[in-house]
């Protein structure tokens, strides 16, 4: 028993070492990179009122005087013991970014609830009716989807749902104190845009990944013994496309807690995109560090679950000679 | 109870009203009353405001305001400062009933308004206005206030007073004092002030407050103004990009948006149920060129380009027509003590040509910085200016430089650039800025004795008429000798839906002075 499951967890410990090490490499990347752009947090925010009496009583207040390698190091330890620091405009960074995260999980999970099944299953129906009327219409969508830039899709589905028809409010501008069914209410338009975006990508990779199985010799002799094709499709090809499918599931949801900046922008969804915009936009580093070290865990921990997936679903790599 | 009051000459002061005001130290303006007609404003309803430059850095400290979304909502609605600004650009009494200077314009009685409350119930003292300014005076401040404070050496208090001490006279004092920073916030006991419950003496008290996204505000009861708010709610919306604040205009999700982009302007007229309100601003938009640099140090250069500049073309094309000529003054005309100053910047390129020739130029290369981050059009302004130079033999290079880091990099530094100047509620304090010889942001690199003298005999000078002279001549060198080309000044453009109701908006902050929340109405109930 024991011997079985060695191999996964040493590679999850060995993937969750090297996801930090990434995490280490992004928040030093980030913090220099933000050291390096010009202009600062005192002058982005005094605007007219920065005299250079000002911006440096400022800058002296808030310690950006030092080298930013020393306050690189000291950021970097207090966020080993889970302290984020405060924000420049003096709240802790977790009060300024919490809120906006859980709003983004909240938009990410309603999403990916309704996009992944439907992805899937479409994925399937084109791989089983290959080159049928069904088939020819997703990709040709799904193409037209994925070649649209996302603000357009994002536009048009406003324009039509939201000034034309006045079905949705155009604004998703959720709030404390706004009941459930409200929120919802008011998230159909983004999330109605984000299915558009990643539900074509989920689907021609489904398709994908169950075509290219399918081409395997033991298809084949699924189908010389007789199997009808649906059960070729669920039982013999799609267990084994798992791996790439769960990839690219992984990767969509790491978009949509980390890519989906445009998209609330558009529909003033208070989201950790804005956030972070905001705070580059103001050069208020804690905060942008923590959205940086958000983005990356997501990232980092979608392709972790994404591999285990994989290779659980793969009895060679589960079990290797 | 709704108190009607008729619309008598003597309620707003006009500007005469306010110099002599200043100059007699007698203050005793009284509150700005808003003219009820017949079937005038109707108490209740809810104004929605779409913003574009609200934060998730705002906070409640007065000290740290530097967006129209807390200064509409914190400092407008909120919260009263001891004067305020009037629509017609003069100075009414607020939180202060009247004040009075000494001779040199050196110590300053505040006299404060009876029965004024905070939201809490507690009644407004002297000590609460001394602790609000001392609030961005302490050592290590960095207020965007600091500026104005820096000119108080001392603060007292007395029976129902206030009183300032300052390092040197200004007879602008009370105008500064109307600062959006300058907000009165209840005293603590040992010192500061408590901004941090959101307690402040405005028409609004505040009920949720989630930065960079939403500002909630109820209707105060007792606001010390007869007759004020109008509205029961107002709500403040954070819309950053300007397409959704449009939608969210045209879908009925707010009343009103700030700063809505000129080439919507006629989408938003063609809707019979939407108007675009426009008010003129201290903003202008200009190509500063170095006055200590060559060429610019010849001041037959410096007239030769500001001949060269078809401003009206530019703000045909460029600003679609919203924006009006400058001539080369930086102070707006709504400012108290504006003067004209003839003659007249316009374009003639022949007179360009000649002015150079005289002067032994054959023509004349320089290179202008510009960056669509130093103001809305300025690079269309920049290629439009090349072609205009060209016809006066004048070269106009334009660089195209970085928009990130623009005003670190090229403003102040680059001897010819582009700039976007918000102004400043009065000529001293805008000239004490940027045009006298050591201000900090000396743009223009300007340095003029005369004018330098004439801006510290105005500073201080309490009499209006002579203090109306000494301005003018300030601003005449101004046109004649200094680096400023005008090449527009802008106005404050909000498309709201005909449901709200307003006077006319004051123009020297955004967003009427920003009290529009209590100064604006619903016209649909």
């Amino acid at each position: 028993m024991t011997s079985r499951s060695h191999p996964i967890l040493s590679m999850v410990t060995s993937r969750i070492g090297l996801g930090l090490l990434s995490l280490l490499i992004v928040s030093l990347v980030i913090f220099s990179a933000v050291s390096f752009l010009p202009g600062s947090y005192a002058s982005a925010i005094l605007g007219q009122n920065a005299t250079p009496e000002a911006v440096a009583a400022m800058e002296q207040k808030l310690g950006l005087n030092r080298p930013w390698f020393l306050r690189y190091v000291a950021w970097l330890g207090a966020a080993a013991t889970g302290d984020m620091g405060m924000s420049f405009a003096g709240r802790p960074v977790m009060t300024v970014v919490g809120p906006r995260l859980k709003n983004t999980i909240l938009l990410a999970s309603i999403t990916a609830v309704i996009a992944v099944p439907l992805a899937i299953t479409l994925g399937v129906l084109c791989a089983r009716f290959r080159g049928r009327f069904i088939d020819k219409f997703l990709s040709t969508t799904t193409l037209a989807s994925i070649s649209l830039p996302e603000f357009l899709v994002a536009y048009i589905v406003m324009m039509v749902l939201a000034v034309k028809l006045q079905l949705f409010p155009s604004m998703a501008g959720i709030r404390n104190g706004m009941d459930f069914a409200d929120q919802l209410y008011r998230m159909v338009l983004p999330i109605l845009t984000l299915l558009l975006v990643i539900l074509a990508h989920m689907v021609r990779n489904t398709r994908a990944a169950i075509l290219s199985v399918m081409a395997s010799p033991y298809i084949e002799m699924a189908r010389l013994k007789g199997e009808p094709e649906g059960r070729v499709v669920l039982r013999q090809a799609l267990p084994n496309a798992i791996g790439p499918i769960a990839s690219v599931v992984a990767l969509n949801l790491a978009y949509l807690i980390s890519g989906v900046v445009v998209i609330e922008v558009v529909f003033v969804y208070p989201g950790i995109g804005q956030a972070m915009i905001d705070a580059v936009r103001n050069r208020d580093v804690p905060v942008i560090q923590a959205c940086a070290l958000i983005f990356a865990t997501a990232y980092i921990g979608f392709n972790l679950i994404a591999d285990v997936i994989s290779i659980v679903s793969n009895p060679r790599l589960l079990h290797p000679r | 109870m709704r108190q009607q009051v008729s619309n008598s000459p003597g309620f707003a002061p006009s500007r005469r009203g306010f110099m002599a005001g200043l100059a007699a130290g007698a203050g005793g303006l009284t509150l700005p009353r808003v003219a009820l007609a017949q079937d005038g404003p109707k108490p209740g309803g809810k104004l929605r405001y779409g913003m574009n430059d609200g934060s998730q850095q705002d906070t409640l400290d007065p000290a740290s305001w530097a967006t129209v979304m807390t200064g509409f909502a914190f400092n407008g609605a909120l919260c009263n400062n001891l004067v305020e600004l009037l629509p017609d650009g003069t100075l009414a009494g607020d939180l202060a009933e009247s004040w009075e200077a000494d001779a040199g314009a050196m110590r300053w009685t505040f006299v404060l308004r009876q029965g004024v409350k905070f939201h809490d119930g507690r009644p407004l003292t002297p000590e609460d206005v001394r602790q609000s300014i001392l609030h961005h005076m302490g050592e290590d401040s960095s207020s965007g206030a600091l500026a104005i404070v820096r000119q108080i050496e001392r603060i007292d208090t007395a029976e129902g007073q206030v009183i300032f001490t300052l390092v040197e006279g200004n007879a602008d004092f009370p105008a500064l004092m109307s600062d959006y920073h300058l907000s009165i916030f209840p005293a603590r006991d040992g010192g500061g002030i408590d901004w941090e419950s959101g307690i402040g003496t405005g028409a609004f008290k505040l009920d949720s407050f989630e930065p960079g996204v939403a500002i909630r505000l109820l209707r105060n009861p007792e606001y010390h103004k007869p007759g004020l708010p109008h509205f029961d709610e107002v709500e403040v919306l954070n819309i950053p990009d300007s397409t959704a604040r449009l939608n969210a205009l045209l879908t009925g999700e707010v009343d009103v948006i700030e700063d809505v982009d000129i080439r919507n302007v006629t989408l938003v007229e063609r809707d019979p149920k939407l108007k675009v309100v426009r008010t003129p601003s201290l903003r202008h938009l200009t190509f500063d060129m170095n006055c200590s640099v060559a060429p610019y140090d010849n001041p037959a250069v410096r007239k030769a380009l500001k001949l060269a500049l078809d401003r009206d073309d530019i703000i045909a094309k460029v600003f679609l027509g919203e924006a009006t000529k400058g001539n080369d003054n930086p102070a707006a005309r709504i400012m108290p003590y504006f003067a004209e100053t003839p003659p007249q910047y316009d374009y003639d390129p022949e007179a360009a040509r000649a002015i150079l020739k005289e002067a032994g130029l054959d023509g004349v290369s320089v290179d202008l910085s510009v960056a669509e981050s130093a103001f809305p059009g300025a690079i269309d302004a920049a290629v439009l200016f090349r072609e205009q130079a060209a016809k006066a033999g004048i070269t106009v290079n334009v660089v195209q430089e970085a928009d990130d880091g623009y005003w670190d990099n090229v403003w102040l530094k680059k001897p010819f650039n582009a700039s976007d100047w918000y102004g400043r509620v009065t000529l001293d304090w805008l000239f004490a800025t940027s045009y006298t010889s050591d201000s900090p942001w000396n743009n223009t690199g300007f340095q003029n004795a005369g004018f330098d003298e004439i801006c510290k005999a105005a500073r201080t000078e309490l009499d209006p008429a002579r203090r109306a002279a000494l301005y003018a001549e300030a601003q005449q060198i101004l046109h004649d000798e200094g680096g400023v080309i005008t090449v527009a000044f802008v106005s404050w453009r909000l498309a709201m839906t005909t449901n709200v109701g307003h006077g006319e908006l004051g123009g020297i902050l955004p967003a009427d002075n920003h009290r529009g929340a209590e100064r604006w109405w619903r016209a649909d109930i």
